[in-house]
């Protein structure tokens, strides 16, 4: 294999294994700062106990995020030296005030949050964890902005050989990085909010805290809720923006290889890359694609045959993967619905229980597979229509990254290991008991 | 150039935090095993560190991010250039942070022996590794016109950088082992100290073979006998070593940590002040070296850059030296015990 391939190969894996644990760091964050918001505003022990236990799988998840992130920014370096130095003027910049804004913030009071329970006030240690949900939040835009640059560069100009910043305020508030912001953190909502539904289905299964329990679930749903609803709608719009910015990148997703106005949408479909057609094409909606994608059933668009084929991503992949996410996002909405009729008695609802417990793969799986798009689907571009991602990798031997490949999977599979039989054990451990009320008077 | 000059000095500036901050996590890590006998004791290792560690690596992060924003030439030629000295370090520097978040969880001796091994490699290897790395920086290293390093990790075991790379991992030992003289007392604190002494005179030693050795194989010197007024950086360097030794004496631990991590600073300012234009010299032709001119960003990248170190960075300085305060005592078993949690 050659250093591109395995250098693709070992970012895939590097960012893939990070990305099993930055949503939920996005979205539990919040939950537990509404927790604790709430034990200080009514002193409600039950929400005090809610905070300190998903905390506790919180710090488990937050650390394999950090250690695992830190190689994330070192690989552009080692990895893609001459990415890093066609674009670094730009690209390095939003990594460097990522770090500045957001790692800071959120490491150094994920700390103060853990340990100083009894060194500030209730109130200034909520606030603690609001600073830690408020700086990986931010993070999360910093590098998206940066990932949308990618996918749609604005705001440089082509000067000195490379890259160079023109316009900051065109990178920072070009409308394709805040959609894929809201985009992907909603994703991280849908993702916390089964996370939390899922666990506490585990305790209400065995009728233990049942109150406790009831409450979380409850705030999962809220969160699950809502942001699959918006997810939906957010993401046909950004569907429509992918369409319009990278139309390469929406034929591979649908598997469309003639252009043609009044394009339909194929329900079921099997790519036949090597022949350019379909195999099998199964429940047509005449329409209906040039509808979602341009809001007009007689606009054009384009086929994958529109583009020479070394421009063209994979389309299996791409493919494949739209219809994961697509599909399991329609079921989050499906889910989250029952849950909200079932709110007041998922006790006695076991069989809806028993699948949310089962359902806290499926958000990892479609945010997984949402990145297989986006990604795959920039193919062949690193920086899409300037540089092409086998001209960006580093003059480094094969066998080195061969090396480090390997390193890497053993290193991030012991991670993944522990990380999930620390979660897996919190979870089931449950709340720490309520503390016995000291008695007034009397010994 | 007034720009890059600024650029290259908070760059170095950068690092430097990162080695006085995380040095001693590096240290305390490496010599965790001398000073800590029983099980009571390594646990008050951990804790006189895990309120701090990961707020310390974020300025490793922001060193590397900074490097990629101000010299993205520099950062590639480097970081490919250094592809397996940095994997080992990323490497390591993994197992160092998740055994501050796994060891404490599951309450048996041989899960906490696997953790304790971690540490100790997480943080020598590391310590290690970017002493021979910066030494290899002041030396130059290899890279031909095409920015191509052409040599492999041998060529960065040349004896200057195993000197670096050992005075680092002496000075950081030193360092860690005061940083645990402020946060222990009786008998721990007693070895800590103890060691700290007993290191010294290593580092020292050390120090005047790094510093000999960098007038002979290095031109780091030419930018100090062209302004010999930069000579009171490493004078500084040379005082605040005296400093802590004298200030051990006097069991003023804090005072002496402090004093160790101006070491540390200048040290690394020296070698940073003496590279100056230069990022990375190039032993096979100077003009094939990355210099602040030739590998820095557009000037309008760096000054939007300026701007936002200017108002985020102080800020950052003001709430961890909040959170040093809040944690100048030792965390208690009943603090330790929600975040251990088994």
């Amino acid at each position: 294999m050659d250093v591109l391939l395995l250098s693709r190969l070992q970012f895939a894996a590097a960012t893939f294994f990070h990305f099993l644990f930055v949503p939920l760091t996005l979205g539990l964050s919040i939950l537990i700062a509404i927790m604790e918001t709430i034990y200080v505003k009514t002193g409600d022990q039950d929400y005090l106990r809610a905070a300190k236990f998903w905390g506790r799988i919180f710090l488990v998840n937050f650390a394999v995020g950090v250690v695992t992130g830190i190689t994330l920014e070192f690989q552009f370096g080692t990895n893609w030296a001459r990415y890093s130095r066609y674009v670094g003027d730009i690209f390095g910049s939003l990594l460097a005030i990522e770090a500045t804004l957001a790692f800071f913030l959120e490491s150094t009071f994920l700390a103060v949050w853990a340990f100083g329970w009894k060194r500030l006030s209730p109130k200034a240690h909520a606030a603690c964890i609001w600073l830690v949900a408020l700086a990986s939040n931010l993070s999360a835009l910093w590098i998206l902005i940066a990932n949308a640059w990618m996918q749609h560069p604005v705001g440089y100009v082509l000067r000195n050989g490379r890259a160079e910043l023109d316009n900051f305020l065109a990178i920072v508030t070009q409308p394709f990085a805040w959609q894929m912001f809201f985009h992907t953190i909603s994703g991280a909502y849908i993702l916390s909010g089964f996370f939390v539904m899922g666990v506490s289905a585990y305790h209400l299964l065995r009728k233990q805290n049942i109150d406790f329990f009831t409450k979380s679930f409850r705030m999962g749903l809220a969160m699950a809720l809502i942001f699959s609803v918006a997810e939906v709608v957010q993401g046909h719009i950004h569907g429509a923006e992918v369409a319009k910015i990278q139309p390469a990148k929406l034929a591979a997703m649908e598997a469309l290889w003639d252009t043609q106005t009044n394009a339909p949408q194929t329900l079921f479909l099997i790519p036949d890359e090597k022949n350019e057609r379909n195999l099998m094409e199964f429940g047509k909606i005449p329409g209906a694609l040039s509808m979602l994608a341009f809001h007009d059933p007689n606009a054009e668009v384009k086929g994958l045959k529109a583009f020479p084929v070394e421009d063209r991503p994979p389309v299996t992949l791409t493919f494949v993967a739209f219809r994961v996410m697509v599909g399991l996002g329609f079921l989050f909405v499906l889910l989250t619905f029952v849950g909200f009729l079932k709110r007041n008695k998922l006790v006695d609802s076991p069989g809806y229980l028993k699948i949310m417990l089962w359902s806290i793969p499926l958000p990892y799986i479609a945010l997984q597979a949402g990145w297989i798009v986006t990604e795959v689907g920039r193919q062949p571009w690193i920086v899409y229509g300037i540089m092409k991602t086998k001209d960006a990798v580093s003059p480094v031997a094969a066998s080195q990254v061969g090396i480090s490949l390997a390193a890497f999977i053993v290193v991030y599979t012991i991670l993944g290991i522990v990380a999930f039989y620390l979660v897996r054990k919190f979870a089931i451990q449950g709340p720490d008991p309520l503390p016995v009320p000291i008695k007034k008077g009397g010994v | 150039m007034l720009l890059v000059t600024i650029w290259f000095l908070l760059w170095g500036v950068l690092w430097a935090v990162y080695f006085m901050l995380d040095g001693s996590d590096l240290g305390l890590g490496t010599v965790m095993p001398a000073v800590a006998k029983t099980e009571e004791e390594r646990k008050m290792v951990y804790r006189s560190m895990s309120p701090f560690w990961d707020g310390n690596e974020v300025w490793l992060i922001t060193a590397g991010g900074v490097t990629f924003a101000a010299f993205p030439a520099t950062y590639a030629v480097l970081f490919s250039g250094l592809y397996t000295p940095l994997m080992l370090i990323l490497f390591a520097l993994i197992f160092r942070g998740v055994t501050f978040a796994f060891r404490g969880k599951v309450d048996d001796p041989k899960w906490r022996n696997i953790w304790d091994l971690a540490l100790v490699l997480g943080s020598f290897l590391p310590a290690l590794l970017f002493g021979v790395a910066f030494a290899n920086l002041f030396q130059g290293l290899p890279i031909d016109g095409e920015g191509i390093f052409q040599g492999n990790l041998l060529t960065l075991l040349n004896p200057y950088g195993i000197a670096g790379g050992l005075l680092f991992v002496t000075i950081f030992a030193m360092h860690g082992s005061l940083w645990l003289t402020t946060k222990s007392e009786g008998a721990l604190q007693t070895r800590a100290g103890d060691l700290a002494k007993k290191i010294w005179p290593v580092v020292l030693l050390l120090a005047v073979i790094f510093l000999l050795a960098t007038l002979r194989m290095t031109n780091l010197y030419d930018n100090y006998l062209a302004n010999p007024v930069l000579f009171l950086i490493p004078a500084a360097a040379v005082f605040a070593l005296l400093a802590t030794r004298v200030l051990m004496a006097l069991a003023a631990w804090w005072k002496a940590w402090i004093a160790s991590a101006l070491t540390i600073v200048s040290t690394t300012l020296f070698g940073v002040v003496g590279l100056y234009p230069n990022l990375i010299p190039s032993t096979i032709d100077p003009r094939f070296s990355m210099t602040v001119t030739n590998s820095s960003s557009s000037p309008l990248t760096l000054k939007i850059m300026l701007g936002v170190a200017l108002t985020f960075v102080p800020l950052v300085i003001a709430y961890q030296i909040w959170v040093h305060f809040l944690f100048k005592d030792a965390l208690t078993d009943d603090e330790a015990a929600y975040e251990e949690g088994h």
